[in-house]
C-alpha cells in the first residue's frame, strides 16, 4: 500500500477547504489567521481542550467506521443517523426498564422499571440492546437490497425519517415524564451509567464528559481493521466491494455480504447510543444527535475508509466542533457554522479528487 | 366540517408546492443520469437568497429570481463536481447539503446578527397572493408540470436528455453532447429546486430559518421515485405527500378515527417514507430508474 498517496489527497482537500474557508472569513470581515488560531489553540491547547475534542470525536469514530465498513462492500450507508437513533432509544429503554428507582428531573423519586439489575449485568445488556437495534435498522436496507435490489441510499434515507418519527412517538407517548417540556425519556438507572474517564484518570478536569465509550471506539478501530483484513468474512466483504461479479464467480455470495456489511455498519453506528445515553446524558432525547450519522460519511471519506484514517478524520472533525465554539465567541462576525462550510468543502474536494487518487477503497456503484 | 376540508385542501396545495418544484427539478437531473441528493441543499440556497434579496431590495420578484438563480448557481458547482470530476454523486450531493446548513447561517449572522433566521419579511414584500391562503408560487408550480412534460416528451431537447440518461454511449454516437446536456439538466434541477426554496421562505413562510426545508428535498426525491421518474405522476405523488404534511400540521397531536381511536401524527409523517421503501422493493409495480443513473460518462477514445 502506498501510504504517501493515501494521505496526500485528504491533506490537499483539507488545505483547499482552509483556503476557501479563509477567503469566506475574509469576505465576512474577519481575520482568517486569527480564526484558525482560535480553532486550533482551543482544541489542543490543554488537557481539557483535548478531552473535549476527543469527546466530540467519539460518536464520529463510530459512524465513520460504520460508513467505512459499508463502503468497503460497495454500499453507501446514509442511514447511520437513523441507526444511532433507534440504538440510543433501545439503550435508554433497557436502562429505564431494568434500572430500578431513579430521581427524575423534578427531583422526585420514580420507578419506571420492571426490575432492578446490577451494573455488571445492566451495562452489557444496555450496550447490547443499542448494538442490536442499530444492527437491525442497518440490516433492513441490506436485506431489501439483497432481496429486491432496491438501492440502499434511498432506503437508508427513508429509514432515517422513519426512525426519528418512531422513536419520537415512543418517547412522547410512553417514556416522557409528565410535565417535562423537553422531548426526552425518563432517566436510566444509575447501574446503567458508564464511567467518565476523569473518574479514574486524575489528569482530566472534572468537567470533561469524555467517557469509556471513547475507549470502546478505539477498540472498534482495531476490531474493524482485524475483521476487514484478517478474517475470511472481511476478505469476502471487500471482494464484493471491489468487484461483485468477480466475487460471485469466486463463490462469494454478494447478497450475504451485503446484508452482513449493512448489519455490521448499523451495529457500529448503534454504539453511538452507548456513549451518549449511558455515558453523557443518561436519558434519550429527541434531536440529541448533531448529525453524526451524516458527518460519518465525511469522516469515512476523508479517512479513506480505513480505521486509522477514520480515527484521524474523526479527531479532526472533533477539532472543528470544539474550536468553532471559540471562533464563534471571539471573532466579530464568524459564527460556528463555519465548521459546516469547511466540512462541505472538504467532502466536495475529496469526492472530486477521488478519480486522481486511484487506490483500492471499493467503488460505490449506483 | 366544510371549513376543515377547505383548509385541508389549501394546506395540501401549499405543502405540495415546494415538493413539486423540487421533484420536477430532480426529474430533469435524474432523467439525464445524474442522481440529485443535493435537492435539499439547493432548496435551502433558493430559500435563503430569496428571503435576503426580498428583504434588502423590498422587491419580491427580484427575490424570487435571485433564489432561482442561486439554486442554479450551486447546482452548477454540483454539476462540475459530478460531471467534470466524476465525483460520487451521492457524496457530492451530501456536501452541497452540508454547505447549505452552514453558509446561510454564516451570512445571516453577519447581515442580521442572527444565525438562526432572517428577520420577518413584511407582507407587501412577500410573494404576491392569489387569495389569502394561496400565493402565485403554487400556481407556478402546478403550471410547471405540463411545461416539464412538454419539454421532456415533446421537444428534441427532451428526447436527447432522456436518451442521455438511458444510454449515453448510443446518444453520443448519434451526435448528442452528453456532457453539455447533463450540465444543462443539473442546472435546470437547481433552478427548479431554488424556486421551491424561494416559495418556502417568501410564499409559504415569511422568513428564512436555518434548515427550514426540514427534509423536503428528500421527500421530493421519494416522490420522484414513487412517480417512477414521470412528470404527471410526480404531481400526484407530491400532492399525496403534501396531503400527509397538511394533515400533520392541521390536526396537531392525534387524529381521531370514527371508532374513537387516535392515530399519532408521527405515523402520518412516516407514510411517505414507508411507501417509498415499499415501491422500491417492487411490491406495487416495479420502479425502474433511468439506466445510466449515477454513472459518470467518459467518452470512449
Amino acid at each position: 500500500m502506498n501510504i504517501v498517496r493515501e494521505i496526500v489527497w485528504p491533506l490537499i482537500a483539507v488545505l483547499a477547504a482552509f483556503i476557501v474557508g479563509g477567503i469566506i472569513i475574509l469576505l465576512l470581515g474577519d481575520n482568517p489567521l486569527n480564526a484558525y488560531f482560535l480553532l486550533l489553540s482551543n482544541s489542543f491547547g490543554s488537557v481539557r481542550d483535548i478531552g473535549w475534542t476527543l469527546h466530540y470525536a467519539t460518536p464520529l469514530i463510530f459512524t465513520g467506521l460504520a460508513v467505512a465498513v459499508a463502503y468497503r462492500c460497495g454500499l453507501l450507508n446514509i442511514g447511520a443517523e437513523g441507526q444511532l437513533y433507534v440504538a440510543a432509544f433501545a439503550a435508554a429503554w433497557v436502562g429505564i426498564k431494568f434500572g430500578g428507582t431513579v430521581v427524575n428531573i423534578f427531583g422526585k423519586e420514580e420507578n419506571w422499571s420492571w426490575m432492578s439489575l446490577p451494573a455488571i449485568v445492566l451495562i452489557p445488556l444496555c450496550a447490547l440492546a443499542a448494538i442490536a437495534a442499530g444492527g437491525i435498522w442497518g440490516g433492513i436496507p441490506g436485506l431489501l437490497k439483497a432481496k429486491f435490489g432496491s438501492h440502499e441510499v434511498i432506503n437508508t434515507i427513508m429509514l432515517n425519517f422513519i426512525a426519528i418519527a418512531l422513536v419520537g412517538y415512543f418517547t412522547q407517548y410512553f417514556y416522557k415524564i409528565p410535565g417535562d417540556p423537553i422531548q426526552r425519556t425518563a432517566e436510566i438507572g444509575e447501574a446503567a451509567h458508564i464511567p467518565r474517564l476523569n473518574e479514574f484518570l486524575p489528569g482530566i478536569p472534572y468537567d470533561v464528559p469524555l467517557n469509556v465509550a471513547f475507549l470502546l471506539a478505539l477498540l472498534m478501530c482495531v476490531a474493524v481493521y482485524v475483521f476487514l483484513w484478517k478474517t475470511k468474512w472481511g476478505y469476502e466483504l471487500r471482494a464484493v466491494g471491489e468487484n461483485p461479479s468477480a466475487a460471485e464467480y469466486g463463490g462469494i455470495s454478494a447478497k450475504k455480504q451485503t446484508i452482513l456489511a449493512m448489519t455490521i455498519s448499523g451495529m457500529l453506528a448503534g454504539m453511538v447510543g452507548i456513549g451518549e445515553v449511558m455515558g453523557t446524558r443518561h436519558h434519550f432525547e429527541v434531536g440529541f444527535s448533531a448529525d453524526w450519522g451524516f458527518l460519518g460519511i465525511a469522516v469515512a471519506l476523508l479517512g479513506r475508509n480505513h480505521p486509522l484514517g477514520v480515527l484521524i478524520a474523526a479527531i479532526f472533525f472533533g477539532v472543528l466542533q470544539r474550536g468553532e465554539i471559540f471562533v464563534d465567541a471571539f471573532t466579530r462576525y464568524v459564527s460556528k457554522d463555519l465548521g459546516w462550510v469547511l466540512l462541505a468543502i472538504i467532502v466536495l474536494a475529496v469526492a472530486s479528487l477521488q478519480k486522481y487518487a486511484k487506490s483500492r477503497t471499493g467503488v460505490v456503484k449506483a | 366540517m366544510d371549513v376543515v376540508i377547505f383548509s385541508l385542501i389549501f394546506a395540501t396545495i401549499r405543502s405540495a408546492t415546494p415538493l413539486i418544484f423540487a421533484a420536477l427539478g430532480g426529474l430533469f437531473s435524474e432523467r439525464s443520469g445524474v442522481i440529485n441528493i443535493a435537492l435539499e441543499g439547493l432548496m435551502l440556497a433558493g430559500a435563503f437568497t430569496a428571503a435576503v434579496v426580498s428583504l434588502q431590495t423590498q422587491n419580491p420578484y427580484l427575490g424570487f429570481i435571485s433564489g432561482v438563480a442561486a439554486g442554479g448557481a450551486f447546482a452548477l458547482i454540483y454539476a462540475i463536481a459530478c460531471i467534470k470530476f466524476e465525483a460520487d454523486q451521492v457524496v457530492a450531493g451530501m456536501a452541497i447539503n452540508f454547505l447549505m446548513i452552514g453558509l446561510p447561517a454564516l451570512i445571516s449572522g453577519v447581515i442580521y446578527d442572527s444565525t438562526g433566521s432572517t428577520p420577518q419579511i413584511p407582507l407587501e414584500y412577500k410573494m404576491p397572493r392569489l387569495t389569502t391562503s394561496l400565493s402565485w408560487g403554487s400556481i407556478l408550480a402546478f403550471a410547471m408540470v405540463p411545461i416539464c412534460f412538454y419539454v421532456l416528451y415533446k421537444t428534441p431537447f427532451g428526447l436527447r436528455l432522456r436518451s442521455v440518461g438511458e444510454n449515453p454511449a448510443a446518444a453520443d454516437a448519434a451526435g448528442v453532447n452528453v456532457i453539455k446536456l447533463r450540465y444543462i439538466a443539473v442546472v435546470i434541477s437547481g433552478v427548479l429546486a431554488g424556486a421551491g426554496g424561494a416559495y418556502l421562505s417568501t410564499g409559504q413562510s415569511s422568513l428564512f430559518t436555518k434548515q427550514m426545508t426540514a427534509g423536503r428535498g428528500f421527500i421530493a426525491l421519494a416522490a420522484l421515485i414513487l412517480a417512477k421518474w414521470k412528470p404527471v405522476p410526480v404531481l400526484l405523488a407530491c400532492l399525496f405527500f403534501g396531503f400527509t404534511e397538511a394533515l400533520t400540521i392541521t390536526i396537531q397531536g392525534m387524529i381521531k378515527l370514527p371508532s374513537g381511536e387516535g392515530i399519532p401524527v408521527q405515523f402520518i409523517e412516516m407514510i411517505p417514507y414507508v411507501l417509498t421503501i415499499i415501491v422500491l422493493a417492487g411490491f406495487i409495480g416495479t420502479s425502474r430508474a433511468p439506466k445510466a443513473l449515477g454513472i459518470p460518462y467518459r467518452k470512449e477514445s
